[in-house]
């Protein structure tokens, strides 16, 4: 620590080549911390599943309906706590580029399976008491400018050419920060009533199942798919996160193409700020030669100019960290295609760790060169 | 005349000059082309994703080819016409004729759950029923493997992308639909268009395995002539018996790739912009070491005669050399990488996969390049410019 003084007074040696290193270690983890944001948009449903929750599809795709007696049946199976049932409907308001999701459910049923979908006592009360009644998470009432109270048109190209009126009885908050709070969700009893005009009465999308004990998941979702095989409308179960995973990985490997991009940027900072740093070691030579002369060991020497490299790298690496959170803090920049885009305090910390790395693999050559400075040679080059 | 050609000349030597001593700071140098090349890899990889995408969805139509839907429907997914719809569309003038008949196709498309290869997870693959006139409301379709299915027979041909990309889907495989098995007989390919993602089998094979009755979601059309689409369209839509919506193949498919193109490319930018700021910072680096080891030789030609506006276009002209050095290299790297590169992704219209290849296009190439001289110019430019100021007696004197 005593020698913290003489790394600083180093960076400052030449200030313009310190600042233009930082400057662009900082670009490189503004990327990061924006990768990392645009990957959890896009694969974050995995993490925030419920363990004890499976979805039950039909086999052959999900836009296939089943059948809504399948809720009772499968309500029989030893170890199923709770059942219930979601529809995708598909609806436009205003204008298709407007899109979020919509869902009839049961109010009572699917608030206990969601516990992370946060109403307070009285809306939840105006949601049982109203027929036309829907409730909408956050992120789109902000994005619409919807109140409570407000009536919302909705048509839906799938359930016939009417236009749905729905009133909005609540607005939800999420009970985690990754909570998708675009979604609508609306009276199942209402759709079933208005959409048997067209077609599709008494059959639902897909079913969520909460299992007694999670570790049983497996098992009871085999049981699941026993119990409808060989009838018309066979099921595909899986666990939510599994579920979630696939939907992620129809995209494509997001994951792959992120770690791809940040690779090519790491690569390029590193040589950049590599570069910078054995310049900064060969024009000091001499100095370092007298530094060995008057004492300063090997490990003093190589912990000397990793200081300074781990420096630059921790002071461009907290910035651009800093920066990227400050970026991503105001949430979903697409308005509503990335709901849950946002910087976890898990990838900030493999930030930090990645500067570190940073900081030590730019000084390392240079840092090894001026350990095995001999000091006749360099005091030569004074 | 003599003033001018010697400003040439002068900035031709102090080029030289500077593209002589390269070698003296090859590591910097290197260090800045390869960083330059980095951010050229980015952004042309990531573009290409999005042309290949876009290629793949306009490679699919040509401009006397048009798809009608039920009105209010923005895809065929959520669409759905009748019989009687699909006679009236089919008699509507425009439509091109041959012996056998109206060059219309109604048609039915489903998903269908498929391992992809590449993850092993479900996707939702296309399952398109089709009519005679399919193979004709399309260009450019070919069998290159196996044969045709028999119309009637539950029987399946496959696009040559969906082949590739998701497992079991070869000839001789059996395609599993409920509880039935429909083999696997053909392979085709569209030269590379949307129709490659999708499986194939006869429209009333898969209305009966579906329960959908008589009942089609689109049917596609060829009109006699490109200019035949307004008065085709017209007469459809101002027609009271029916109600639907009539686009150009190549306008429908062009909407439906619209969203993740316009996605892809944003991010694309963004992120090659952010990396070509750090990049700068990289040059400019670079730059000024490179004027720093030669303030005195710049002194001393200064000193001689030279100008400084020669000084300042030498130094900058050799960060553009320097910098379009790595942007050929960058681009080069992707072309060899990414060019063709196989993949598949979700059209969230369509609810549906669609295999596409990459493309770096000369446009894309042309792109990285531009961007690569930008930041060339730009990390010169500064460090030129100081070089240029420096008073002349005290550079002299530096070590």
């Amino acid at each position: 620590m005593k020698f913290a003084h003489l790394v600083w007074a180093n960076l400052l040696r030449r200030k313009l080549r310190t600042t233009l290193t930082i400057l662009s270690i900082v670009v490189a983890f503004v990327l990061f911390g924006l990768l990392c944001a645009i990957r959890q948009a896009l694969v974050g449903g995995v993490e925030l599943a419920g363990a004890d929750r499976l979805i039950v599809r039909h086999k052959v795709s999900i836009i296939q309906l089943l059948p809504e007696s399948y809720q009772a049946r499968m309500q029989r199976i030893a170890g199923v706590d709770l059942v219930t049932h979601q529809t995708w409907f598909g609806g436009i308001y205003q204008d298709p580029k407007n899109f979020f999701m919509q869902t009839p459910v049961v109010p009572e049923d699917f608030l206990s399976m969601h516990p992370e979908i946060l109403l307070s006592a009285e809306e939840r009360k105006a949601w049982l008491a109203t027929r036309t009644g829907a409730i909408v998470g956050r992120n789109t009432a902000e994005r619409f400018k919807w109140k409570v109270g407000d009536r919302v048109p909705i048509r839906s190209p799938i359930w016939g050419q009417r236009t749905w009126e729905f009133q909005l009885v609540g607005i939800f908050e999420g009970r985690e920060k990754g909570t998708d709070t675009t979604p609508m969700f609306f009276r199942y009893d209402y759709f079933d009533e208005v959409r048997q005009e067209n077609w599709g009465r008494g059959l639902v999308g897909w079913y969520t199942i909460r299992v007694k004990e999670p570790a049983r998941a497996a098992e009871i979702a085999r049981l699941v798919d026993e119990e409808f095989e060989n009838s018309p409308y066979e099921t595909k179960t899986e666990p939510e996160g599994a579920f979630a995973q696939g939907w992620a990985r129809q995209v494509g490997n997001i994951t792959l193409i992120v770690a791809g991009i940040l690779g090519a940027v790491f690569f390029t900072i590193l040589l950049v700020a590599g570069s910078t740093m054995s310049q900064a070691v060969r024009e000091r030579i001499g100095e370092l030669g007298v530094l060995k002369a008057i004492g300063f060991t090997h490990a003093g020497l190589l912990a000397l100019v990793l200081a300074e490299s781990c420096t630059l790298a921790l002071l461009g690496g907290g910035l651009g960290l800093g920066l990227a959170w400050l970026l991503t803090a105001g949430g979903d920049p697409t308005g509503g295609m990335l709901p849950l885009f946002n910087l976890l305090a898990r990838d900030v910390l493999i930030g930090v760790g990645l500067a570190v790395a940073l900081g030590l693999l730019t000084g390392l050559f240079p840092a090894l060169q001026a350990m095995r400075l001999r000091v006749a040679d360099a005091l030569r080059r004074m | 005349m003599t003033t001018l050609f010697n400003w040439f000349s002068q900035v031709g030597s102090i080029t030289k000059f500077g593209l002589l001593s390269i070698p003296q700071r090859r590591g910097a140098v290197a260090a800045t082309v390869i960083g330059i090349a980095g951010v050229v890899v980015v952004l042309v990889g990531v573009l290409s994703i999005a042309t290949g995408f876009r290629r793949a969805m306009a490679a699919s139509s040509t401009p006397d080819s048009a798809i009608v839907l039920r009105s209010g429907a923005d895809s065929e997914m959520v669409s759905g016409l009748g019989r009687e719809d699909v006679r009236l569309i089919a008699d509507a003038p425009g439509v091109a004729r041959t012996t056998k008949g109206p060059l219309a196709s109604a048609e039915l498309f489903v998903i269908i759950n498929l391992p992809k290869r590449s993850t092993g997870t479900d996707a939702n693959v296309p399952l398109r029923g089709v009519e005679r006139a399919a193979t004709e409301v399309r260009d450019r379709l070919t069998l290159v493997s196996g044969r045709m299915f028999e119309w009637g027979r539950n029987e399946v041909i496959v696009g040559s992308g969906a082949s590739r990309e998701f497992a079991g889907l070869e000839v001789g495989s059996q395609l599993k639909v409920g509880r039935a098995s429909w083999p696997v007989v053909g392979v085709f390919s569209a030269s590379g268009g949307v129709a490659e993602s999708e499986v194939w089998t006869d429209a009333t094979v898969l209305q009966g395995a579906y329960n959908r009755g008589e009942s089609f979601q689109s049917v596609r059309t060829r009109l006699v002539s490109p200019d035949a689409f307004q008065a085709f369209k017209d007469a459809l839509t101002t027609n009271p018996r029916l109600s639907v919506k009539v686009l150009r193949q190549s306008d429908y498919y062009a909407a439906q790739s619209e969203t993740l193109t316009r996605l892809i490319t944003t991010l694309g930018v963004l992120i090659a912009g952010l990396m070509a700021v750090g990049a700068v910072f990289g040059a400019l680096n670079t730059m000024y070491s490179a004027v720093a080891v030669r303030t005195r030789e710049i002194a001393t030609l200064r000193a001689l005669g030279f100008g400084g506006g020669a000084v300042v276009v030498a130094l900058m002209i050799e960060s553009l050399l320097l910098a379009i050095a790595g942007g050929v290299l960058g681009g080069g790297l992707a072309y060899v990488a990414f060019n063709n590169f196989q993949a598949a992704t979700m059209n969230w219209q369509s609810f549906s996969q669609v295999t596409f290849a990459f493309a770096v296009t000369p446009s894309l190439l042309l792109q990285g390049i531009l961007l690569a001289s930008a930041i060339g110019l730009v990390g010169g430019f500064f460090p030129a410019v100081r070089a240029a100021r420096q008073p002349i007696a005290s550079a002299l004197r530096e070590l």
